[in-house]
């Protein structure tokens, strides 16, 4: 897989399938893209690497006709092309996957490929029975076992991505870009993916891999472009790497990829779940008799599938889901009824996993974002009467303590990247004395800086005697901060293993299956 | 850099706004110019210059004329007639502005314009023979109390069953019509008027600060004015405020952060139906007089142009208006003088609202860059209204 190229022709290799020259894009006091020079062979896994803002989704948005280069050329197979829009990209045979499908879950599978390109008949008609000859022809080509007739809904977000590039694929796609394909998968599907990857090079497409994680990088990539700050940084050959240096072309310096979480030191039991049920949106329960504990001073990890009950375990937990049953005990008390301000009170703290939806208020300042849930406490209002002094200084404090990259206080924290974002959550919700910190997807789609910085922090907080709730379904994640892991599935809790001995693929299997047997879908014992 | 940013996404709002109004005046000038052979008899392509510089005179009293040029300032009415005007489209754009920053669309300060006038003149005619420092305040307060009274309505329910409040506020409008026609042919009609009103409001009617006869400056125009710095500082400078602009911006967040969404949708349109209520207690106190079963009013639904003027800023409701005061002062010398019917001024405020709500066109047309990040959308409240998901969640 190294040489993919190796049996096409000698002319062919030369040419590259895509070569991007000296694009440079700006925006309004930002160069994007900065000269960024980029081939991709035909039958090449090119991978690119970047922090979020280096540039990568706007060299994507170049190529793909979605934003116009200020300066610079786009070669397909050698003939510069200019890119009008999407619709040009497509027929030039360009096709982006996206991190967020663009599927319509009603629709069947041969629906969702034909739509925007169906089959005709008499110009008129759509010849359904065209399309699905073609889909299954594709899908043996290339190793997708896919029925066209079931709803896309029905399917797994493993299967929904091969759909996904089923119909890039039926559009005749040469070259094809996947924008952090792995971030919604579990390790058994992102295996499975690079191997439909791999096939798709072998045939002569070309792929743009777009990704944050390196080892991904490592594994699938012919080669990876890093780009930093809109500019190419360096290009590797993944046999001529490793994670370490990839990480430091991409941050600019050197990073400590794993946190070193030292020793915890657990005490007695603070936050106890017993038989807790939640019943979710369609009726019955998606939390299933979870019993768990977390002590003070440790750091529990629940993994666990997306959609496995996490999201209302969670909610009940922090007071916005009420349970059917059970009870949840802080500190030994009775908090099962508590709302989110009462839990606040009690020196509760909740980092969301949705930062846009819950964890700030992207039209408000830094200023009211940083006190988004302790506004209504002293310092920061008196009575009903706000202190913007005090609200201003406040969150000067948490942009400097927790170094939130900003131009001031005063813009919008919807003009602030993600992972500067989720350092103001941090600061907001880290900064005061914790019984019981919730850490609900705390680094998703995070640049390894931020990753970094966050980590310590949470060990921080840990060595503080806080008990650590963190949930996330990035298994690597979980297996690097957890002092014990409980695996989440179908509701219930599937077995609590040590952190610090779990093997991943033992941990990936019992998150995908649930444990072979029935008998582990008892309670797990505590480990 | 960060005054750059600031003041650019301002700015751009604010480029819009006056776009829009250049915009409206370009249709309504052309509409007079096609019109002009019914009008004056004859095609005038000049016909729009006579009918805004007499609209100008109306409002401000400031006189100009072309041919010979000359500038004269006729003195006070026309701003008189501009303030009166702006009053309840003030108090009742507040309330329409208020809803927006909360995420909700109150149609209703219509009906809740009209419930506080009716209250209002109730008290009023209860009270014509007490002393007027009793009888203003009280027949005030109880227009307040009815506005509030019919703004919690569609609140409560908004936030208890998740009934949209579009939906009920628009048929509640009808709903108060209708009490109002029964209140006034029934118990509260005037034993002798000719048709059917209720007595004039007596000891109850608002204080006149000057003005000569027929522009007569009333005491509510103060209350309009007062009440503009009052509601911005407790959305901006209060901690319900913050309450009631964060469920607005983002009610998940709002419930993550411990606020209670149910409360403040229901407080907000109490609220804002208070100041409609006072909106339509004032008018009626201060200019009507008495009502007629049959009040022809627009006023809460002009509210909703004025508020959208305003971007849902109170002052800038303040602008928007006085604005809209300003064009329905001077459309009646813009009929006299030019010839153009007081409708023109419906049109012209028609379609200032549609390239309000069509902000892509002014955009396009004077190149104002899209500004992110800005504050609540309340444009995205109206184009989302229908069938957007209930603000209070579950």
């Amino acid at each position: 897989m190294t040489a993919p190229s190796a049996d096409l022709p000698p002319e062919q290799v030369s040419a590259p399938a895509l070569e991007m020259r000296g694009i440079t894009k700006r925006y309004p006091g930002v160069v994007a893209n900065d000269g960024i020079d980029l081939d991709v062979k035909p039958g090449e896994i090119h991978a690119l690497l970047g922090e979020n803002g280096a540039g990568k989704s706007t060299l994507m948005n170049v190529l793909y006709g979605l934003a116009r280069p200020d300066e610079g050329q786009i070669l397909l197979d050698g003939k510069v092309v200019e890119i009008a829009d999407p619709t040009d990209a497509i027929d030039r045979g360009i096709s982006m996957v996206h991190q967020h499908f663009m599927l319509v879950p009603v629709l069947t599978v041969a629906d969702n490929v034909l739509l925007g390109k169906e089959a005709m008949r008499d110009r008129i008609f759509l010849d359904k029975g065209e399309a699905h000859r073609r889909i299954i022809e594709l899908g043996d080509r290339f190793g997708f076992d896919l029925d066209p007739d079931q709803k896309v809904g029905d399917l797994s977000v493993g299967w929904q991505q091969r759909v996904e590039i089923l119909k890039a694929l039926y559009r005749e796609a040469r070259i094809l870009v996947l924008d952090e394909p792995t971030a919604v998968l579990t390790p058994q599907e992102t295996v499975e993916i690079f191997a439909v990857l791999r096939r798709l090079a072998a045939e002569g497409h070309s792929i743009i891999f777009i990704s944050h994680k390196l080892y991904e990088v490592l594994e699938v990539a012919d080669r990876i472009t890093v780009i930093r700050r809109g500019k190419v940084v360096g290009s590797r050959i993944p046999s001529e790497t490793d994670e370490d240096d990839l990480a430091e072309l991409m941050v600019g310096r050197e990073v400590q990829l794993t946190v070193d979480r030292g020793e915890s030191h657990p005490a007695e039991p603070m936050l106890k779940v017993d038989d807790l049920r939640v019943t979710g949106g369609h009726g019955g329960d998606v939390v299933d008799g979870v019993s768990l504990d977390v002590r003070a001073g440790e750091i529990l990890g629940v993994a666990g599938v997306a959609g496995n009950g996490q999201d209302e375990l969670v909610g009940a937990i922090t007071g916005l889901r009420q349970p059917r049953s059970g009870t949840i005990t802080l500190d030994g008390e009775d908090v099962t009824s508590d709302g989110p301000r009462a839990l606040h009170g009690k020196n509760v703290a909740y980092v969301p996993a949705d930062r846009h939806r819950f964890g700030l208020v992207l039209s408000f300042p830094l200023t009211d974002n940083a006190v988004l849930t302790d506004y209504y406490m002293e310092p920061y209002s008196r009575g009903v009467i706000r202190d913007e002094g005090a609200i201003a200084k406040r969150a000067d404090e948490a942009i400097a303590q927790y170094d939130v990259r900003t131009p001031a206080a005063s813009v919008t924290a919807g003009t602030l990247s993600g992972g500067n974002q989720q350092k103001l959550i941090v600061a907001r919700e880290f900064d005061r004395d914790l019984k019981l910190l919730v850490l609900d997807q705390p680094t998703r789609g995070l640049d390894v800086g931020s990753i970094e910085f966050i980590h310590k922090q949470v060990i921080r907080k840990r060595d503080a005697g806080t008990a650590v709730l963190l949930v996330s379904a990035e298994l690597d994640e979980v297996l690097e901060l957890s002092d014990r892991i409980a695996v989440m599935y179908r509701g219930k809790i599937v077995a609590v293993v040590d952190g610090r001995t779990a093997n991943k693929e033992e941990v990936g299997l019992l998150m995908a299956t649930g444990g072979r047997d029935e008998g582990a879908a008892d309670q797990g014992s505590t480990a | 850099m960060i005054n750059k940013l600031l003041s650019r996404s301002i700015r751009g709002q604010l480029a819009i706004t006056i776009g829009a109004i250049i915009l409206a005046l370009l249709v309504g000038a052309v509409i007079m110019v096609l019109t002009s052979p019914i009008i004056t008899g004859s095609f005038d392509p000049w016909l729009w210059v006579d009918a805004y510089l007499a609209l100008v005179q109306g409002a401000t009293g400031i006189a100009i004329t072309l041919n010979p040029f000359s500038i004269e300032w006729l003195g006070l009415n026309g701003i008189i007639d501009t303030l009166v005007r702006a009053t309840p489209y003030i108090l009742a754009g507040l309330a329409v502005g208020i809803g927006f920053k909360a995420g909700l669309f109150n149609i209703g300060a219509q009906g809740q314009f009209l419930m506080g006038a009716l209250g209002a003149v109730t008290v009023a005619v209860f009270l014509a023979d007490a002393p007027s420092f009793i009888a203003v305040p009280l027949a005030l307060l109880g227009g307040v109390a009815a506005g509030a009274a019919y703004g919690f309505v569609p609140g409560w329910l908004k936030a208890n069953t998740g009934a949209h409040e579009v939906v009920v506020t628009i048929m509640l409008n009808y709903v108060a019509l209708a009490i109002v026609s029964w209140a006034v042919t029934g118990p509260l009609r005037s034993t002798t008027a000719t048709f059917a009103r209720t007595d004039d409001v007596g000891a109850a009617a608002l204080p006149i600060l000057g003005g000569p006869s027929g522009h007569e400056l009333h005491a509510g125009v103060l209350i309009a004015f007062a009440a503009v710095p009052i509601v911005w500082w407790i959305l901006y400078r209060t901690t319900i405020g913050f309450e009631v602009r964060t469920v607005g911006a983002n009610p998940d967040a709002a419930r993550y952060a411990g606020m209670r969404p149910k409360l403040l949708i229901t407080g907000t349109m109490a609220a804002a139906g208070l100041l409609a209520g006072l909106a339509g207690a004032i008018e009626i106190l201060g200019v009507q007089n008495n009502l007629p079963a049959t009040y022809a009013t627009t006023v809460g639904f002009d509210a909703i142009t004025v508020a959208l003027l305003g971007r849902a800023n109170p002052w800038g409701i303040l602008f928007g208006g006085i604005l809209l005061g300003a064009l329905r002062a001077g459309a009646p010398l813009m009929q006299i003088q030019a010839g153009v019917p007081i409708q023109m001024v419906d049109i012209l405020q028609g379609v200032i609202l549609f390239f309000l709500a069509a902000d892509l066109i002014v955009r396009w047309v004077f190149r104002i860059r899209d500004a992110k990040g800005t504050d609540v959308d309340e444009l995205k409240t109206v184009t989302s209204s229908y069938g957007g998901s209930s603000a209070s969640g579950s």
